[in-house]
């Protein structure tokens, strides 16, 4: 996996609360086997004005100029700010492997649906909670200012505006220590294989219904 | 000390360890595999030369591509018109055959959406952990298990370890008191919980729904507001296991049988909440008061009783709360303060992992029997959870009765509930949808997604409006 540790960017605000897994990539694009690719699709109901269909080349497609990413100073955005509940609905991991591709490498936001929260740890996104008062102001500062950047730094748990001002945020520990090292979770726990033995071991012994039901 | 909640019990029984910050490694019992969410996660064991942990406990079947149509289905895999899709259902055929997974094709009366098919199986037993790519596993907590969606990598995560890396949630109880109304089912019930606690009220939480509106549901009902416990944003629902639960888990082909069944019973027995079990947070309901539900907006919480107005943004105090209304309304093409019985529908859907089983099928055949479908409708799909769930209706005659109604009765799989097949709906059309979310676009590009119960889908494929099912029943 993707390690993170430190990363400096432009910030785009997303202003709408709720923002579904279905709007951060459609399902007609989870049609493919791979994990690459999604990157144009994106947020492709929101960006362009036609259908998108898949394996097409977006390149000539209408854009629309509201959607945020698609206006000029949001050009290299590499921070995405947020509302509440972000990545709600679906467990698609498309969807953080769509910001991935786009590349976005930090979302910022009061709060997150788990499961898409979880995914993104599992592909070297970084998710941010801040409380609802610090992103209000990230709202009006990113407004107010072209090519405003911010500077996260997983490490001290920071994010750092331009004025040198740093916002402290949560993360747990193992997260942490997977997202910096960029480690393969599942060589992790298969370090941990004698103990899913016992305990296989045991619950077979208690409940021996839920082994070889087939 | 206080006692444990189901969620408590569920949790210790499947930890396998603990780590100091709290992430700890939880065994699975039981993993669905669908073709959407699984292809990368075979590549990536394949790719790291791993194999699956334990064959036995994972279990596939195609549902999200398949097309509903005979003609298509007829074939098998080979018949699905749209390339894309036939290659994602042939991946899944692939990877279960290379791997050993047992898998329901396309073609085995036995396929259907993993979560009609789990729970019909006996795949899904109380006390298990059931996990799958695919939100809505929050359904299996219907049988006092411990279920949820997950993402890919966490799809490869449990083939290659059996287990899970998790935090414990928090607890909290949803109880839903009293009786329901006649013509008030359990999608009325978890859309009013929805509504009343938030698209992100159950985040962080194991929802576990109880009291007497609960208890009296059927499995199917159970199961229709677990399913819908990810709306709430809570990843887990669960009900407590009782006489209900066991009745219809005895003598399904993955179930235990004999001395084994017998021993199992007395281990779900303890599979509820302690009496003096603690909740964070307790919601309560009184079911009398549930009417039947409707949603106006492009989120689930924007829900609405038949007989309310859609909501006036004016009335918002909220600045991002008054945006979102606007946004839904402008969307969904409606007015502020206009009826919901005014919106005029384009398309009925019938279906979908929350309302495709039988006892659903049996409310809205009973609504369109001898009725005929409004001329102004362009379609009214059924579809049926499972090949199973179809022989049952046809067995029952459920199929004649959609059909001369005017309703067409298809093949089963997931279809419109997320339009990955080519059921779907066209730009600006309004459709009354028994699924489970009403975001933009998710039913197809510019559509509109109205929120229903069985009943109420087939009251509005009647009417070509939403009308409140309770009154089409009293005319008999």
């Amino acid at each position: 996996m993707k390690s993170f540790s430190q990363h400096r960017g432009v910030v785009a605000p997303l202003d709408r609360a709720n923002v579904d897994t279905d709007m951060i990539i459609p399902k007609q694009f989870l049609k493919s086997i791979k994990r690459s690719g999604f990157g144009p699709n994106l947020f492709d109901e929101l960006r362009y004005l036609d259908e998108g269909k898949p394996d097409q080349d977006c390149s000539g497609r209408p854009k629309n100029p509201d959607f945020v990413l698609n206006q000029p100073r949001y050009q290299n955005t590499s921070i995405l700010l947020a509302r509440k509940n972000f990545g709600c609905g679906s467990s698609r991991e498309h969807a953080p492997w769509a910001l991935d591709d786009f590349g976005i490498r930090a979302i910022i936001a009061p709060s997150f649906a788990e499961i898409f929260f979880n995914n993104c740890f599992k592909n070297g996104l970084l998710p941010i909670v801040l409380k609802e008062s610090d992103v209000d102001v990230l709202f009006a500062e990113v407004g107010a200012q072209d090519g405003y950047e911010l500077e996260v730094d997983l490490e001290r748990q920071q994010v750092i505006k331009p004025d040198g001002a740093a916002l402290g945020f949560e993360i747990d520990d193992f997260r942490k220590h997977c997202l910096l090292n960029g480690l393969d979770d599942i060589g992790l726990t298969l370090q941990h294989g004698e103990e899913i033995r016992a305990y296989e071991a045991r619950r077979r012994e208690q409940a021996p219904w839920l082994f070889g039901s087939r | 000390m206080a006692g444990k909640t189901l969620y408590d019990k569920l949790w210790d029984a499947h930890l396998v360890r603990e780590q100091e910050d709290g992430s700890a490694l939880i065994y699975i019992d039981r993993q669905l595999l669908h073709e959407v969410t699984s292809p990368q996660a075979f590549e990536g064991l394949r790719l790291a030369g791993r194999q699956p942990w334990r064959l036995d406990a994972n279990l596939a079947t195609p549902d999200h591509n398949v097309p509903t149509t005979a003609k298509e289905r007829a074939i098998g895999v080979e018949g699905i018109e749209d390339p894309v899709s036939k290659i994602q259902v042939a991946t899944l055929d692939e990877n279960c055959d290379e791997f050993g997974i047992l898998e329901f094709k396309m073609k085995d009366q036995r396929q259907g959406i993993v979560h009609v098919v789990g729970p019909e199986q006996g795949a899904t037993l109380p006390g298990m952990t059931v996990v799958c790519g695919d939100s809505h596993t929050s359904t299996h907590g219907a049988f006092g298990a411990l279920a949820h969606g997950i993402g890919t990598s966490e799809v490869e995560h449990v083939l290659a370890t059996q287990c899970l890396i998790a935090k414990k949630m928090k607890n909290m109880l949803v109880r839903v008191d009293g009786e329901l109304g006649p013509g008030v089912s359990a999608k009325d019930v978890v859309l009013a919980i929805i509504g009343e606690i938030g698209t992100a009220g159950g985040t962080g939480y194991a929802i576990e729904f109880g009291g007497s509106a609960i208890r009296s549901l059927s499995m199917e009902g159970r199961m229709t507001v677990c399913n819908m416990a990810i709306e709430a944003g809570a990843r887990a629902g669960m009900v407590a296991v009782d006489q209900t639960t066991i009745d219809y888990v005895k003598g399904r082909p993955f179930a235990p049988a004999g001395e084994s069944w017998a021993r199992a019973v007395e281990a779900w027995a303890d599979l509820h909440s302690d009496v003096d079990a603690r909740f964070d947070e307790v919601v309560v309901l009184d079911a009398a008061t549930i009417k039947p539900q409707v949603t106006w907006g492009t989120s689930p919480e924007m829900v609405l009783p038949v007989d309310a107005r859609v909501p006036d943004p004016a009335q918002e105090v909220d600045a991002t709360r008054r945006q979102g209304v606007e946004r839904a309304l402008a969307y969904m093409g409606l007015e502020a303060n206009q009826p919901i019985t005014d919106i005029k529908l384009d398309r009925v859907f019938i279906g979908s992992c929350t309302n495709a089983r039988i006892e659903d099928l049996r409310e809205a055949a009973a609504v369109v029997k001898g009725r005929k479908v409004a001329a102004s409708l362009k379609q009214a799909l059924v579809v049926p959870g499972s090949g199973l769930v179809k022989a049952q209706a046809e067995a029952e005659g459920l199929d004649r009765i959609f059909t001369e109604a005017g309703l067409e009765w298809r093949e089963p799989g997931c279809s419109m509930c997320l339009a990955m097949n080519a059921d779907k709906l066209g730009q600006g059309e309004h459709c009354a949808s028994t699924s489970n979310r009403n975001f933009e676009g998710r039913q197809g590009f510019g559509g509109r997604t109205h929120l229903v119960s069985p009943a109420m889908a087939a009251a509005a494929a009647i009417a070509g409006h939403f009308v409140d099912v309770r009154e089409m029943l009293n005319q008999g």
